[in-house]
């Protein structure tokens, strides 16, 4: 495969990836800034938000010092001049497909053209500012349909692979960032020994990590007790069965780098491999007492670093 | 005026009937319902077009939609056969020459065309001269438009109205617009015997694989496209992926030891077959345009020793130039030794002092031609002109004469369309696409378009043309059983719309 289509392939699936994880995110924040709580509290959900993506100096710069909801949406939502906004996510997911789509199947072409066309009605008729939830429901689930129309229809060939690597990837750095974020905004060290009305207000917040990324169930399921928060980080960062966990995030990685290297020993595969066993053998305890912060710091480091070897081996080789 | 349809206003011609029965039961407001489907299809599959220079509302984009009409051009397969066999003629003939031009230069020998209309043609490649190509080959995928008008006694005769040798464009319309026809209106097919279009990326694919280099076993074939900002990306790689090729730009290849090779994720992969859509001038900086990032540094030299292969051919448009259009009848003669099929429009060449003196005299009747102009681009239509055009194009001509030539304007015919105010007639065109490869072969009927606005002779799509879909009957009528019995009702309905529409 001509190493621009992988390149196209690869970034296509990761601002896919990363619309829905902004939508998550925003749609958590919009549900929880609707409880009864001080402005404090709100304006520091919405500046935790613009953290996590690094986008404090860039909101700034647009919007002033001052933090509202409407404007962090905004910025968030339907600013093109923000290259992380939902529209110019996806957006850039449907240049990337057009610029490959005689790779796609039409049924995944049609799906990413088809969501750019609609995302751009539906800001432009209120439709957003009408339904913000409903909004973020149709990016995710937007998302949802772009992944089941590859997998149900693409041949399973390098072009596959390559989309399946952006995708997890992508969703490995975004779930260290939301994990992140969440437990620095409690600012409440481990273990926890606030009182009770602290203990509730901390329940709606463990409680909105785990439904930004559809995992309130799932824990319910897997843990059957009550929310506690090393269990909400080790489901999100060392569960192989949770989806979105940053460990099932590189296992899915791992299998699909293999798929397209003919080098089983290169850099790429051993930092992927690497980073892979840290998280299999962690125990979430260590994790915890060495500081959580520091752990997801290093591991979005890692991430990153795993992203530019992946696109100097497969994506934008030099000359030979 | 000539109408595809109507022979007169009161009876329609016999390969009508049929589909004009069909079309009669169709209440208005379900064809307005199709109309706004198809639209919305198109838009969804991204059959988009970029127009240069243009935005849209928001400033970000300038894709458009080409218009495309509910009614089918319909030809009957009489027509068609004899259409056939000329263009078969007369790309024949084409390729005999350009392969001439480069060798042995008998035409010229001969004295049928002066050598300075070949040798100052800003299109005639020096650098391949001499150079052997696959099968002689050089217009793989020849586009050769056909108009009709209506002769002395009223009957209306195709001409040729112009060869596009190059890289001519326009198939994926005409296979997307048979594939929106059947999908919106299947009865139709049904009832109908309409030659097949959709093979036509497999036998492209046949004509390139073909022309590989010879000793090559299994050959990459690849299209070459300047990139998704062209305004017929959406075409290049649609061919690439119904032929299961790879689409690649030109920093997508590279050359050396003097062979062609792609980058890939597994390391440089030889490429034999180079199906380009980028003019010859863009196609590699070291040879040509030194500024152009379209085409592969190098690319000539590894062509000139045959280690691949590029269609069309490097210098084809030494013979698709409208200065060498009115000799392509004498090709004909000359080199094939038959008599031409296909009428030529009578063509006046202004580098003539004669035919620039009638061409001064009359240019309020005349259609006037860049002789390198392109896309319905740098054209005088006189009758449609004001008076400062003329007088602008007067100017121009006296000062380069031999830019330029010029036609009768012939009253193109017209075929029944949708417009705001109803069907309406519109003045029509026809492209074929003729594929040279082991044979000369093409599939039936090629791609109609039609000049929506009320009188225009312009049917380019950067110039506010549509397209139609073109029916080849394998008969020489179209055919309608009205359904019986519920349906009979429907037309009661629709005759019921009908008036609701009119305001009855």
């Amino acid at each position: 495969m001509l190493s621009r289509t992988a390149d196209h392939l690869f970034w296509m699936s990761r601002y896919t990836e990363r619309a829905e994880n902004t939508a998550r995110l925003l749609d958590v924040n919009y549900q929880t800034s609707l409880l009864p709580q001080s402005t404090d509290d709100v304006q520091t959900g919405w500046r935790g938000l613009l953290s996590i993506s690094e986008l404090q100096p860039a909101y700034a710069a647009r919007y002033g010092e001052s933090i509202t909801a409407k404007d962090v949406m905004d910025f968030m939502v339907r600013d093109e001049k923000n290259p992380s906004s939902i529209v110019s996510c996806l957006k850039n997911a449907r240049e990337n497909a057009r610029a490959v789509r005689g790779t796609l199947t039409t049924e995944v072409w049609e799906t990413q053209n088809q969501t750019y066309l609609e995302v751009i009605r539906m800001l432009r008729s209120g439709d957003f500012e009408r339904d913000p939830g409903k909004f973020f429901e149709w990016v995710k689930f937007r998302s949802h349909l772009s992944r089941g129309v590859t997998s149900g229809t693409m041949l399973q060939d390098e072009a596959y692979h390559f989309l399946r690597v952006g995708t997890f990837l992508e969703r490995a750095d975004n779930t260290a960032r939301l994990v992140d974020v969440k437990f620095h905004a409690i600012q409440s060290d481990f273990p926890n020994v606030a009182g009770e009305e602290e203990q509730e207000h901390d329940f709606y917040h463990w409680s909105a990590i785990l439904r930004s990324v559809s995992a309130f169930e799932v824990y319910r399921k897997v843990y059957r007790d009550v929310i506690k928060p090393e269990r909400v980080a080790e489901l999100l960062i060392l569960r192989p069965d949770m989806p979105r966990s940053l460990l099932a995030c590189l296992n899915e990685l791992i299998i699909n780098l293999s798929m397209v290297t003919s080098d089983p020993l290169s850099e790429t595969q051993r930092r992927a491999g690497k980073l892979r066993s840290d998280l299999q053998y962690a125990r979430i305890d260590e994790i915890l007492s060495a500081g959580l912060h520091a752990f997801l710091m290093q591991f979005l480091d890692r991430v990153n670093e795993l992203g530019a070897h992946i696109s100097r081996e497969f994506l934008v080789p030099v000359t030979r | 005026m000539f109408d595809e349809m109507n022979a007169t206003p009161a009876s329609v011609r016999q390969h009508y009937q049929g589909y004009q029965r069909w079309l009669a039961l169709q209440p208005a407001d379900v064809m307005q319902a199709r109309r706004a489907e198809a639209e919305m299809i198109f838009r969804r599959v991204g059959i988009t077009f970029a127009v240069y220079g243009d935005k849209d509302e928001d400033g970000s984009g300038s894709e458009r939609l080409i218009p495309f009409d509910l009614i089918p051009r319909i030809i009957p397969a009489h027509e068609w056969s004899t259409m056939e066999k000329g263009l078969i003629q007369r790309v024949t003939a084409l390729n005999r020459f350009i392969h001439d031009v480069y060798h042995e230069q008998d035409i010229i020998k001969a004295g049928l065309i002066p050598s300075e209309q070949i040798f100052q043609n800003a299109q005639f490649r020096p650098e391949m001269i001499g150079v052997n190509v696959p099968g002689n080959i050089y217009s793989h995928i020849s586009g050769i438009d056909i108009v009709r008008a209506p002769n002395a006694q009223g009957e209306g005769e195709y001409y040729v109205l112009e060869d596009n040798l190059r890289v001519p464009s326009g198939v994926s319309y005409m296979l997307e617009d048979r594939k929106m026809m059947m999908r919106l209106f299947p009865e139709l097919f049904s009832q109908n015997r309409v030659a097949p279009v959709e093979h036509y990326p497999d036998l492209l694919l046949e004509t390139l694989r073909a022309m590989a280099p010879p000793a090559t076993a299994a050959p990459t074939v690849v299209v070459l496209t300047p990139g998704m900002h062209n305004s017929a990306y959406f075409e290049h790689a649609f061919l690439a992926q119904q032929m299961g090729v790879e689409l690649v730009e030109g920093l997508d290849l590279f050359v050396k030891d003097n062979f062609v090779y792609m980058r890939t994720t597994r390391g440089p992969k030889r490429v034999d077959v180079i199906y380009r859509r980028v003019d010859d001038d863009f196609l590699d900086p070291l040879a040509f345009r030194p500024n152009s990032t379209l085409g592969c540094a190098g690319l000539l030299n590894v062509y000139r020793s045959g280690n691949v292969s590029i269609c069309n051919a490097i210098g084809t448009g030494v013979a698709d130039d409208k200065s060498i259009y009115p000799y392509v009848p004498k090709m004909i003669e000359f080199y094939l030794g038959e008599k031409p099929i296909l009428k030529n429009v009578p063509t006046f060449m202004c580098r003539n002092p004669d035919d620039l003196k009638y061409t001064l005299a009359n240019l309020k009747d005349l259609v006037v031609k860049e002789v390198h102009g392109a896309g319905g681009y740098g054209m005088l239509v006189g009758p449609a002109a004001t008076q400062a055009e003329i007088e602008d194009f007067r100017r121009a001509l006296l000062a380069n004469p031999s830019g330029y030539i010029a036609q009768p304007t012939l009253s193109l015919s017209t075929c029944p369309t949708y417009v705001e105010s109803g069907v309406a007639p519109r003045h029509i065109d026809l492209r074929p696409f003729v594929l040279s490869g082991k044979e000369v072969q093409m599939v039936p009927g090629g791609l109609t378009r039609v000049a929506l606005k009320d009188g225009s002779l312009v049917v380019n799509s950067s110039q506010g043309g549509g397209t139609k879909d073109t029916w080849i009957l394998e008969t020489d009528a179209t055919s309608f059983t009205p359904p019986q019995g519920q349906s009979q009702s429907q037309s009661q309905s629709s005759a019921q719309a009908q008036a609701q529409a009119q305001g009855v």
